[in-house]
């Protein structure tokens, strides 16, 4: 490992809050399951929950989560198979968590895959579980990685055999209900694809009620040789929700990673979108978009590490703000002294709809290797005013022309993503929020 | 009626004034052609008949078919029959030109009281309409106007200008930096258009589109104002002799 994964020790607000969660979560599972989930507990209590000071959390104030005393969910409210086939973006296999635990009676996991709750996987002696479980979203990476192996509750687990294919995607429903008030919800999903082989992760996070709750998310994903993984994430919680997620993909030679991420939801939203490309011939494509509206913060972190010669990396992030709205975007890319011939190129857009709105947005390319291509740009404007007179001259005026613009803007992202139907029903998702950001 | 009625109009950008008082009156199945040397306000001419927020009305009138055209905003006019074909088109990447087309159209239906279209019927029209630039339907897919050439841009104006069938339409330097055979395939497109309900408006410096799109009127703007109208024999004498000759003349010789 190289030595940019460690991050600043943050200077602590409150850790105390979680050390209870912590303690029960410590209390069952396997020894090495105990042992890593005190030492995650330890490290979090070390740095506790950032303040603005920390570089990392300059424009995102999270202190407030360390300042609550967040609680287990209580017994969660019923969810019906109406409400889960309503959230649906594709028609393959299913697995729902309610409150940060599964639920089989509402999931759908066919014997034919590899997939199970996390819980299942740990109890059953999953062997990949215990090689990968917090060993690839490091402790060390964020306060909140360390904070969600001390506390999660359950998740889900996928292996893709080696030379197989997932048919359909596999869709994760991360749903929280009016039990999530007040609670910790620390769902975690770990995807492994043997050599060669292919498939897609589809993971919503979704409020059924407008609650106050933390939403504490890890996705692990180990991507062996010449895989092929698309990761779609869609978070849509509910406006008063907190929700800091963190990806990372770990990848060996001449894998392919693509991920798109939706960011609409939350009071205040992060994403640690993580990538290792730890082999020859990597391939890792990042693209997402956040809408943003009312006083909603979404705040994007990503960190593509090269640590190997000739590996691609693309990364188009498009953002669309409206009122007091802010936006965060921070764009590391590390490239080690022998990751020669490195392609990187990273794009972050901005779209505000009101002088109210901000953005802040940061590229960071730390470039140790000379042979190499690495370019990266960042904008934040407004609607250009010569296209849409240009469509008033076509008929084309008002709210609706606002409304292609916007879209032009936000399509080039929802374009790569690969499967119809759930480009589809994200494009439904976007369509009807940017409805509602123009009032 | 005139179709199009100009009055005394002034007009100013940034407070400076461009236009200085013109007046002109097209009628339904004409085509003028408004010639004048770089900076005589021909384009803002064409701006401000088709609602460009950036300039300022400061008196005078411009009425379609007795409606106050200058009381309506860019949108209103191009569903009162108003169409500019622009001299740099804007290019909108996102946006395919198929879709746009579509919405234009449709939107312009919507505000005259007509059904809209569905993807489906509006195919069949499309068909037709590319006939009038000579093109097949690939050019539909690509996103309207993105990295599209000098030439393609001035084709997909025309093309637009079939689709919302503009009861008047201004086309604005759509000779400028095309080719010789673009310019034909253009010219022979906006040639098609002509028709008896539909009156045309070329803005232009040179002469050398008016070889291709014969127009029943010339004007002559500079200053601001109209200084000279005539035939189409005006043209040809602008070719011969410039500008200069008639950029002297005094204030207040406009026919």
């Amino acid at each position: 490992m190289s030595s940019t994964t460690s991050v600043t020790p943050s200077i602590s607000v409150g850790a105390s809050a979680f050390a209870a969660l912590a303690e029960t979560a410590a209390t069952s599972g396997p020894a090495w399951l105990v042992a890593r989930r005190r030492a995650a507990a330890a490290r979090f209590a070390e740095v506790g929950v950032p303040s603005s000071r920390d570089e990392e959390w300059r424009f995102t104030p999270v202190a407030a989560i360390g300042t609550t005393a967040w609680t287990a969910p209580a017994a969660s409210a019923p969810v019906t198979a109406a409400d889960v086939a309503a959230l649906r973006l594709a028609d393959g296999p299913l697995a729902v968590l309610v409150d940060g635990v599964y639920v089989p009676a509402l999931s759908n996991l066919p014997a034919s895959i590899q997939a199970s709750s996390l819980q299942a996987a740990i109890a059953a002696g999953d062997a990949a579980v215990e090689t990968h479980l917090g060993m690839i979203a490091l402790p060390t990476a964020t306060p909140f990685s360390a904070l969600s192996l001390a506390t999660f509750t359950d998740g889900v687990v996928l292996h893709l055999a080696a030379g197989t294919e997932l048919a359909a995607p596999l869709e994760i429903l991360h749903l929280t209900t009016t039990s999530a008030e007040g609670a910790l919800v620390a769902p975690r999903v770990l995807v492994t694809a043997g050599k060669a082989a292919r498939g897609a992760v589809v993971e919503q996070f979704v409020s059924l009620a407008d609650t106050v709750h933390l939403s504490n998310t890890v996705t692990e994903l180990v991507l062996g040789e010449a895989s092929w993984v698309e990761h779609i994430r869609v978070q849509r919680e509910g406006a008063r929700a907190w929700h800091v997620g963190y990806t990372h993909a770990h990848q060996a030679r001449a894998s392919h990673y693509r991920s798109f991420a939706l960011s609409i939801g939350g009071k205040l939203s992060r994403h640690n979108l993580h990538a290792r490309l730890a082999g020859e011939q990597v391939e890792t494509l990042m693209y997402g978009l956040y809408l943003t509206q009312h006083e909603q913060l979404a705040d994007t972190h990503s960190a593509i590490f090269h640590d190997e010669p000739n590996c691609n990396s693309w990364e188009v992030y498009k953002g669309v703000l409206a009122d007091k709205s802010r936006a965060v975007f921070n764009g590391k890319v590390f490239v080690e002294p022998i990751a020669q011939k490195t392609d990187a190129k990273q794009t972050n857009r901005n779209l505000l709809l009101s002088d109210e709105a901000k953005v802040d947005t940061k590229p960071q390319l730390e470039i140790f290797a000379d042979d190499v291509k690495c370019t990266h740009g960042a904008t934040v404007g407004r609607l250009n005013e010569q296209q849409r007179y240009y469509l008033q001259t076509r008929g084309i005026g008002g709210r609706t022309a606002q409304e292609l613009l916007i879209w032009a803007f936000a399509a080039e992202v929802l374009t790569e993503v690969m499967i119809p139907a759930v480009r589809n029903g994200i494009e439904r998702i976007v369509r009807d929020r940017l409805e509602a950001m123009l009032g | 009626m005139a179709l199009l009625q100009i009055t005394n109009l002034h007009a100013s950008v940034d407070e400076k004034e461009i236009l200085k008082g013109i007046s002109l009156t097209v009628n339904a199945g004409e085509v003028h052609a408004i010639m004048g040397p770089n900076g005589s306000g021909k384009s803002t001419l064409a701006q401000v008949l088709s609602g460009h927020p950036a300039y300022d009305v400061t008196s005078g009138t411009a009425t379609l078919e007795g409606e106050d055209l200058l009381d309506m905003e860019a949108e209103e006019r191009a569903w009162a029959g108003v169409f500019l074909a622009f001299q740099y088109p804007v290019e909108i990447p996102g946006v395919t030109n198929a879709y746009f087309l579509r919405m234009a159209f449709n939107e312009v239906r919507k505000a005259r009281g007509l059904d809209e279209l569905d993807p489906m019927d509006f195919l069949d029209l499309l068909e037709e309409k590319l006939k009038v630039v000579e093109w097949g339907p690939e050019i539909m897919e690509r996103a309207v106007n993105f990295g599209f050439s000098g030439g393609e841009k001035k084709r997909n104006e025309i093309l637009q200008m079939a689709v919302l069938e503009p009861k008047l339409a201004i086309l604005d330097e759509t000779d400028s930096g095309l080719d010789i055979d673009a310019l034909r395939i253009v010219a022979d497109g906006v040639n098609k258009l002509r028709s008896p309900e539909r009156a045309i408006i070329l803005v232009t410096h040179y002469q050398r589109l008016l070889d291709y799109i014969v127009p029943d009127f010339v004007h002559v703007l500079a200053g601001g104002k109209i200084v000279k109208s005539g035939g189409k024999e005006l043209a040809h004498e602008l070719e011969a002799k410039g500008y200069e000759w008639l950029t002297g003349m005094p204030e207040g010789a406009a026919v």
